[in-house]
């Protein structure tokens, strides 16, 4: 179980590999199209990357909802309890 | 009269230079790229082949490392070159809307493919990365090209196995010159050193297997030849219309003056014995040039290192130039960085347009016997070519009896 500071570091190390965005630009209130200008197709590499990481499953239907960070961050949590 | 195309921009990364520079300065001395693959799948899938021609510098020390993950490696040899051909013709300010794309490629994202078919068995569909499509199709190296620099007037992928090339250079000299563009990025890229694809190539014989001896095993012309080497990379040229490039006052490397496409309509691997649809191919691309036989003074061949395949091409020279054929000087760059495959005709055209250019022939390695049946006249040390006006060409053949002739002239 990991805590939501440690799934947002992980997922941060995710969007900075497929996009080269700095870690630290990743924050809970950030938007993931308007504010980090992640297009559709890196959001999937950026789910499918994170059901391997933290052990989880994203559905396809759930993606269209994780508009910020802290949406994906506490979807993973919530997966994993 | 048709509008004149000339060449203002040369790019490759190739097995003998990561640059333009660097693959001339050894194309004129003499260079192998050729060496032993140290790859564990060479043991792993005891491929009969264990050596080829890689790129002397890797991709993704050009590129950086996001841009490159969306990019299979074709395509990232195709925007290598396409940036510095794109730099190297300096052209501050364009329409964009006149700008276009022919890129080719022989095989396409063949790493890509493969390597999202493994995903697949192994780890399921969810791992197939969303990207696989369009790193995979074979469009995706002009597609690139065309993304990069903005170019809106249309990015073709011409694929003819290994005059594909060749026919991007000869697809952009049409483009330019029926008028729907003023300029052209055209080339092609190839990234096949993968065991799958040398494994089918070892199949079919093509494939030399002096394991031993990698540098000496791409020997065009040679007695000993057995067959040609892989080689990955990619060239590119800027094409611009001659008005536009005298606007601008722009440095001209050449007149890419005449090019020409015909099929052998023969057989599905094997070159017509007798050459016709190559001998129709030069005769057709002088032509388009008007050019006549005395004019040329340097062929940079196709010249494969493949038993069958180094003579039929000599017949046709012989067939297009007449008694001329032997006052030309004959190029085999194969010799050096081996097989690029759908690169090998852009990359041997950027070869042609720095030999025409700096009146200098390209150096042919490993021919320690010439084949008695190809008493060709080929340049084993830096030959100067002659002053005055002079015309090169460059062949390129590839598997389903394709043949691209380009002729270039000098400016």
């Amino acid at each position: 179980m990991a805590s939501n500071e440690e799934i947002l570091a992980g997922l941060a190390e995710i969007v900075n590999e497929e996009t080269g965005l700095a870690p630290e630009a990743v924050e809970m209130d950030k938007s993931f199209t308007e504010d980090l200008d992640i297009d559709s197709i890196s959001m999937m590499t950026i789910v499918v990357n994170a059901e391997e990481k933290f052990g989880v499953r994203i559905p396809d239907e759930e993606v269209k909802n994780l508009k910020t960070v802290g949406d994906a961050v506490n979807f993973i949590s919530n997966a994993q309890a | 009269m048709a509008r004149k195309v000339v060449i203002t921009g040369l790019g490759v990364t190739t097995p003998i230079g990561g640059d333009v520079p660097t693959m001339w300065k050894n194309a004129l001395k003499g260079v192998s790229g050729a060496h032993t693959l140290e790859d564990d799948w060479v043991a792993k899938y005891e491929l009969p082949v264990h050596f080829a021609a890689r790129a002397s510098t890797p991709a993704l020390e050009v590129l950086s490392r996001v841009e490159a993950k969306r990019m299979d490696p074709s395509t990232q040899f195709g925007v290598v070159a396409a940036r510095e051909a794109w730099a190297d013709a300096n052209i501050t300010e364009i329409d964009h809307d006149r700008l276009a794309v022919a890129f080719a490629t022989g095989i396409g994202g063949v790493w890509t493919l493969l390597d999202a078919w493994d995903t697949l068995r192994e780890k399921g569909p969810r791992r197939v990365l969303p990207m696989t499509v369009p790193m995979l199709m074979p469009n995706g190296v002009a597609a690139a090209v065309s993304l990069d620099l903005g170019a809106r007037a249309g990015a073709h992928t011409p694929v003819s196995a290994c005059a594909s090339g060749t026919e991007a250079v000869h697809m952009g000299l049409d483009l330019i010159r029926s008028g729907k563009a003023d300029v052209v990025v055209c080339g092609g890229a190839e990234a096949a050193i993968h065991p799958m694809p040398i494994a089918a190539f070892a199949s079919m014989q093509a494939l030399s297997r002096r394991n031993d001896d990698p540098e000496h095993a791409s020997r065009p012309y040679d007695r000993d030849r057995d067959g040609f080497v892989m080689g990955e990379g990619a060239g590119a040229l800027v094409l611009e219309a001659e008005e536009h490039a005298l606007a601008r006052g722009a440095r001209i490397y050449a007149e890419l003056a005449g090019t020409s496409v015909t099929a052998d309509a023969y057989h599905i691997t094997a070159p017509d014995p007798e050459g016709l649809g190559a001998t129709r191919a030069l005769k057709a691309a002088m032509f388009d040039g008007r050019i006549q036989a005395e004019d040329v003074v340097h062929v940079n061949a196709h010249a494969t290192s493949t038993p069958v395949g180094d003579k039929p091409e000599y017949t046709a020279l012989k067939a297009a130039l007449g008694s001329h054929v032997d006052n030309v000087a004959v190029s085999a760059t194969k010799s050096q960085m081996g097989h690029l495959l759908g690169a090998s005709g852009a990359v041997e055209a950027v070869l042609t347009v720095l030999a025409v250019h700096e009146r200098k022939a390209p150096v042919t390695i490993n021919l320690e016997n010439q084949d008695p049946e190809i008493p060709l006249d080929v340049v084993t040390s830096e030959r100067a070519l002659p002053a005055g006006d002079i015309v090169a060409l460059s062949n390129s053949f590839g598997f389903g009896g394709h043949n691209a002739v380009i002729a270039v002239r000098s400016v």
